[in-house]
């Protein structure tokens, strides 16, 4: 018989919670700054390619949003690489209307500001992408933005 | 109180995209009207950039690799020994450096509709690296920093009289069909 055990004396004391709300609540804030809300459901899959040479966008609220790529849903839409504006497919004939309806919708100051970017699947061929660029140079919305993973630059080690 | 904390955590978790978005930045020509002529160009002055269908390129006439794109459009756009076949130099005033020789360079990118999305991003971006390259080291040897450290800095100025001396002018040439 040891004489050191004393009975029941290690047992372990419960971890304290006071400190729980704390601590959801600094993650919360955490997210309700960094978060930005998903701007449309995308129709079509987009698997951007890489560059390295990328500069971030500014300005969310002046960005018009293209996006390109194959459908999600195959069996209804076919694998040819559709565009889509805010929710629904489009041609490259309903991209100049929409560059009118943004623009009254931002302060007049600020039209030359609009950006347009362009999401676009890596395996799409260029004339649908060609197609959307002519009818933006229409339209006078000459700013783009191809959109981009970032690449680290391997020589810049 | 955490029951409540932990519905909205849930939400916003559920509700974000972290994704910031980057991208190559380009600006389009305007639209030219049918009778307008282009003005013309010394062929020296140019630099042509085709891909077609297959995803091959032609730089200045001969079959090159993506890899080797980005040098071959440095020594073009610097042409640091003067050579009579690359493009001429005009004397420019540019502040911080005096009187500088200012390469007439224009880079012609030509694609076919063919041409795959990825190819035509990685030539932008060579194409790109090539003159940030360039005015990387200017601004180093000028200045003692980086040029994207001049644009942190806020130091227009000297990020004007850079650019100056090295302006991107990429253009896009019609898209023609062949083979696509």
């Amino acid at each position: 018989m040891s004489k050191f055990k004393k009975g029941g004396a290690d047992k372990q004391p419960a971890i304290s919670t006071s400190s729980l709300p704390d601590i959801v609540f600094m993650l919360l804030f955490f997210f309700m700054v960094s978060t930005v809300m998903r701007e449309v459901d995308l129709k079509v899959e987009i698997n951007q390619p890489e560059a390295s040479e990328v500069e971030k966008l500014k300005q969310k609220a002046l960005v018009n949003y293209v996006y390109i790529g194959e459908p999600v849903e195959k069996e209804r839409y076919g694998t040819t690489p559709r565009i889509q504006l805010n929710d629904a497919f489009a041609t490259p004939k309903d991209i100049g209307p929409y560059i009118e309806t943004r623009k009254t919708e931002v302060d007049e100051a600020e039209i030359p500001l609009l950006t347009t970017s362009l999401k676009v699947d890596r395996d799409v061929k260029m004339g649908i992408v060609t197609d959307v660029k002519q009818e933006l140079r229409e339209a006078q919305s000459l700013k783009i933005s191809y959109s981009t993973m970032e690449k680290a630059d391997v020589d810049a080690f | 109180m955490a029951d409540i904390a932990f519905l909205l955590l849930v939400f916003f978790l559920v509700t974000t995209t972290m994704d910031t978005d980057f991208g190559l930045m380009r600006k389009l020509p305007p639209p030219v009207p049918d009778d307008v002529e282009s003005p013309p160009i010394k062929e020296r002055n140019v630099f042509v950039v085709l891909a077609n269908a297959q995803n091959k390129l032609l730089v200045e006439g001969e079959p090159m690799e993506i890899s080797q794109l980005k040098d071959a459009a440095k020594e073009f756009i610097a042409n640091p020994k003067n050579d009579p076949k690359l493009p001429d130099k005009k004397t420019v005033d540019v502040p911080f450096f005096g009187k500088t020789d200012v390469s007439k360079q224009v880079i012609s990118l030509q694609n076919d509709r063919g041409t795959s999305y990825e190819l035509y991003i990685q030539v932008q971006n060579e194409l790109a690296r090539a003159y940030n390259e360039l005015r990387n080291e200017l601004a180093r040897e000028k200045f003692g920093k980086s040029f994207d450290r001049l644009k942190e800095d806020g130091e227009d100025e000297k990020v004007k009289a850079i650019r100056a001396i090295y302006p991107q002018r990429i253009s896009e040439a019609e898209p023609k069909s062949v083979g696509g």
